[in-house]
């Protein structure tokens, strides 16, 4: 009996001692965590996608709360998040535009020609790096999905030969502007109604010869626009979102129809 | 004579006696031809005659444009049509100057004049070497001119003619080793002047006993030459193996063969020497194959440079009855890369045109699994690399690893590893991606 009562007190006795001393070096080396950057946290997608420039959620809300990273610097969240944070931050959020990703090209099976049968590695980067594109558009997407992959949200998908993304599910973090080889993506606010679909800089004969829908830089558009929105530049038409009011003129206009309603 | 090989390589089928037997062609073209001005590596040339000009065979029409860079002649006559961009073998498009050939191919002033043997200075040599315009005629096309310009030239002891020819179906050195003996020779001999204390070694995979024959034929009783057969392997011909085999001297990462002593040119660059500084004659005309299992008649012709390869087909017979290509590849089915459209020139550099029935590489794309770790890219590996590793590095874009730790950058493209694995995994094309990938960004 004796034994077992020793250990026993043995043990209460170490247990209490240890217990007060894990108390006091937790109370004398505490990290501290700003309130605002857990509050911000909490309110950040958790994703962790980098979108915004950042090694994950965390390393944002200590951005935010440091005042080097704005508010609404969450793409993903967008301006709801940006509205929390800044609730929190106890600043105004401002006007964020939703923006997505529109992919320049619309160099479709119908639409263009496969000049090549091409395999190999399944990626347009490896395909790029051999100098050709399958398709008789040099410019154009190539469909071997590198977007698609680099896309978190699963927006993007090679639909009949070409990157399209999906609108509502797109974030705008900017990946898969980042990943295409071609450069053929580009942030747009979402409430852009017009957008050229082509990203060719061939002259317009060498454009018609390998697609029905690209750009010949004819610039009948820049013509038709009444807000000098639009511009012609290495044979390839831009559209300033600035400027633009989405009239559509351009697209009534456009003989290749390379400018459509999205 | 002991026969010589490196660790590593393969041994695939060789498929050489398809355009063998036959004794060479020449064939000279009826349609336009195209010279790209970037036929090697280095600085495009410049043209030097404009739209509408009349050339002459054997004439410059675009200058060296600095010192690593080469002329570009014509190799017919006639008239200046286009100066523009053409798609070459790869597919991509390059500046090119195209002549409407005439098909007299009338030559220039001067050219096909013999100069009397024994005369030649060093700076002759060169300079003839330089204005025929000559680069590595084995595949590189690195400017012949600039190879041979050494400061020391003391400290080379060898010059190795590289008449191994180790890739499957190519025949167009075995050839030229057969019929030009005594100008490879000749070549190698002027290239040996201009290097005092260096032996000249003419390497010879085994599976050429004629050509063996016939260069031992002209080099017999000839002092400092010699004829060295080497184990018929893949890639035996590769700058790096060539000069273990012969020399027994490592090259490391980053080293030049100068840094070793060693020189190794082409034999088909060395009969271009020969024919520059003996008639004047500039690089105009090369050996050439065309095989495959969908050809008619494969063979080897002596073709004029900027012959396009459809041209080439036909005068191998055309297609064989009843078969559609599947896959045309200028070069040969291991380091040739795939041409999407026929409609390119051949170059100084190009040795071959293989037309296949079957892409072999769908096939194996389909075939592909997990890579299971067996190794055997590894030990096949001439550079004595990790492609198993270098791979799973490439995979993950760790450059970093793959560069320094890896030396992926000193892969030489022969895809051996390719070959070997048995999950079928496309590793060499990885690995070109990936060193282009680098140097893109290097390049930043």
């Amino acid at each position: 009996m004796y034994p077992v009562l020793v250990a026993t007190v043995a043990v209460a006795v170490i247990g209490f001692v240890m217990g007060m001393l894990l108390i006091t070096v937790g109370k004398k080396f505490k990290v501290e965590v700003d309130e605002k950057q857990l509050a911000v946290r909490e309110y950040l997608p958790g994703n962790n996608c980098g979108g915004c420039g950042y090694a994950g959620c965390d390393a944002m809300a200590e951005a935010i709360v440091k005042g080097e990273a704005p508010v609404n610097g969450c793409p993903v969240g967008g301006a709801p998040v940006a509205e929390k944070i800044s609730q929190v931050m106890g600043v105004s959020a401002g006007d964020q535009e939703k923006m997505v990703a529109f992919v320049k090209c619309f160099g479709t099976c119908e639409h263009t020609r496969q000049t090549s049968n091409y395999v190999g590695i399944h990626d347009c980067a490896a395909a790029a790096a051999s100098g050709l594109s399958p398709w008789a558009c040099d410019y154009g997407c190539m469909g071997l999905g590198t977007c698609e992959k680099a896309c978190p949200f699963g927006a993007i998908h090679v639909v009949n030969g070409v990157a399209v993304v999906d609108r509502n599910l797109c974030k705008a973090c900017g990946k898969c502007v980042a990943a295409c080889p071609k450069h053929l993506i580009e942030l747009i606010p979402d409430k852009a109604a017009y957008a050229v679909r082509c990203s060719s800089k061939d002259k317009g004969p060498a454009v018609k010869k390998s697609c029905d829908t690209g750009c010949i830089g004819c610039k009948l558009c820049v013509k038709q626009c009444e807000h000098d929105a639009i511009t012609v530049e290495n044979n390839i038409a831009h559209i300033d979102y600035e400027k633009c009011v989405g009239c559509g003129k351009c697209a009534e206009k456009c003989p290749a129809k390379a400018i459509t309603l999205r | 004579m002991k026969i010589k090989t490196f660790r590593g390589g393969i041994h695939p089928e060789e498929y050489k006696e398809l355009s063998l037997g036959e004794p060479v062609k020449p064939y000279l073209p009826k349609g336009d031809l195209v010279f790209p001005v970037n036929q090697h590596i280095g600085k495009p040339a410049r043209p030097v005659v404009s739209k509408g000009d009349l050339v002459k065979a054997g004439q410059i029409i675009a200058e060296a444009d600095g010192f690593v860079s080469a002329n570009i002649v014509s190799s017919c006559s006639g008239k200046v049509k286009a100066i523009e961009e053409r798609p070459v073998a790869s597919g991509a498009k390059a500046m090119c100057i195209v002549i409407e050939n005439d098909g007299a191919y009338t030559l220039a002033n001067g050219v096909g004049k013999k100069h009397k043997a024994g005369t030649f200075s060093n700076k002759d040599i060169l300079d003839a070497i330089q204005k025929a315009g000559i680069v590595g005629m084995g595949g590189a096309g690195f400017p012949t001119h600039v190879k041979l310009t050494s400061k020391n030239p003391e400290s080379i002891d060898y010059i190795i003619a590289n008449g191994s020819e180790c890739e499957p179906y190519i025949t167009c050195d075995d050839r030229l080793m057969q019929d030009q003996s005594r100008g490879i020779l000749d070549g190698l001999r002027l290239v040996l002047q201009l290097f005092p204390d260096a032996m000249g070694v003419i390497a010879i995979e085994d599976n050429k006993p004629e050509a063996i024959k016939a260069m031992e034929a002209v080099c017999a009783g000839e002092k400092g030459v010699m004829v060295q057969p080497v184990q018929t392997k893949y890639p035996e011909g590769g700058e790096r193996n060539l000069i273990s085999v012969v020399s027994g001297r490592d090259l490391k990462a980053g080293m030049l063969p100068a840094d070793v002593g060693c020189i190794v040119c082409n034999v088909a660059s060395l009969h271009a020497v020969y024919r520059a500084v003996y008639y004047s004659e500039p690089l105009m005309q090369r050996y050439f194959t065309v095989s495959g299992d969908a050809v008619a008649n494969p063979g080897t012709f002596r073709v004029p440079i900027g012959t396009s390869y459809e041209e080439l087909i036909e005068a191998a017979g055309g297609l064989k009855s009843g078969v559609t290509l599947k896959k045309a590849l200028s070069g040969g089915p291991m380091m040739g890369i795939a041409m999407p459209s026929l409609a390119a020139p051949i170059t100084k550099a190009s040795n071959a045109l293989t037309l296949f029935a079957e892409d072999e590489v769908e096939l194996a794309d389909a075939q592909m699994t997990a890579c299971i770790r067996c190794g055997r890219c590894s030990r096949v590996c001439p550079i004595h690399l990790i492609p198993q590793m270098m791979a799973d590095a490439a995979q993950k874009k760790d450059y970093e690893q793959y560069e320094h730790r890896l030396y992926g950058l000193d892969c030489i493209n022969c895809g051996s590893c390719t070959w070997v694995c048995p999950a079928k995994r496309p590793l060499m094309q990885l690995f070109k991606q990936t060193k282009a990938e680098i140097m893109a960004a290097k390049r930043k």
